[in-house]
């Protein structure tokens, strides 16, 4: 049972760094956002797992939930922008 | 992508390392006296029986009404970026009607996490992130204003945590205690009332956040026609 837990968090630490790595290379927003959405549900899990369960609601529901719904808008508006008449600025932004 | 990145990814795998070091050798190293025997055999007295709503709203009360501040802060620096961004178009059925019963849920939920902080894992932080989401669900489903009262009492609202809060903090000094040394015949309902009035603030402020900008009075009906999908 305790082997099996600790593969279990060997297995949820290294996703959680690969996610992490995933989302800060990730060129496209909507494409980074989501994976740091998907990185905040396995720390909440991470949270759980180390016993501090106040901790883990709070990252689920704040960190991944509302904080990715404002990322998300906001990569929106941000991919927006690029499309839209102001490109000078977000090309600049894109390098 | 290229060197520059994996120098960036070096620098933090570094950084994390040393990290990851200190934080063993601080924990093998300096057994000194831990915060943590103190606070726990002190949490009968708090008024409350869940060590970490005693820390967060009693000894470290402190900390949480500066957290509030934060979160008040932060959304006065949206409303200052502009008006509020153009709202969704309508829900489908099927939408609308998982947003009627999505939605009263958040609420009930909210409350309960609210409740059984006391005693359990919940609190203000997590019941008010839930009264957040039921916005953010309300105003992707078309609801423009997301749930939330006309600006003036918008403005009440998002103020009230910091408000009563200090308030509280105020009224005790004024008794003669410290400032949010709360006596502890009356520590819970005091911690309830400020639990209360700060989850009421962070839904507020969560949803007022999607908004991405400041509340327009008069957008009732002029802005659906020109709304966005989700």
């Amino acid at each position: 049972m305790t082997n099996l837990l600790l593969a279990f968090d060997l297995l949820l630490s290294l996703t959680l760094v690969g996610l992490a790595a995933a989302a800060l290379t990730s060129r496209e927003p909507r494409r980074a956002v989501i994976l740091f959405i998907a990185f905040g549900l396995l720390l909440a899990l991470v949270w759980a797992r180390l016993r501090a369960p106040d901790v883990a609601l709070a990252e689920a529901a704040i960190g991944a939930g509302l904080a990715g719904a404002l990322m998300l808008a906001a990569a929106r508006r941000a991919a927006r922008g690029a499309r839209g008449p102001g490109g000078s600025e977000s090309s600049a932004g894109q390098d | 992508m290229g060197v520059r990145h994996s120098l960036i990814i070096g620098l933090l795998a570094l950084i994390g390392a040393t990290l990851a070091w200190v934080y063993w050798d601080a924990l093998i190293g300096h057994a000194g006296t831990r915060l943590a025997g103190l606070a726990l055999e002190r949490v009968p007295e708090s008024g409350v029986s869940n060590p970490v709503t005693a820390v967060l709203l009693n000894f470290r009360a402190y900390d949480t009404l500066l957290e509030l501040a934060v979160l008040l802060a932060a959304i006065l620096g949206i409303w200052s970026s502009g008006p509020e961004a153009r709202g969704f178009l309508p829900a489908g059925p099927v939408l609308g009607a998982l947003t009627s019963w999505v939605v009263p849920l958040l609420i009930l939920a909210a409350g309960y996490l609210l409740w059984v902080g006391g005693h359990a894992p919940g609190g203000a932080f997590q019941a008010g992130a839930l009264l957040g989401a039921a916005g953010v669900v309300l105003r992707l489903s078309g609801e423009p204003s997301a749930g939330l009262p006309p600006l003036p009492w918008l403005r009440v609202g998002i103020g009230l945590g910091v408000l009563i809060f200090t308030l509280t903090g105020l009224a005790l000094m004024a008794l003669g205690q410290g400032f949010l040394t709360y006596p502890a015949a009356s520590a819970k309902w005091l911690i309830l009332m400020i639990e209360t009035a700060a989850t009421l603030s962070i839904g507020a402020t969560l949803a007022a956040a999607y908004l991405a900008g400041e509340p327009v009075p008069a957008r009732s009906t002029t802005q659906q026609p020109g709304g966005t999908r989700p």
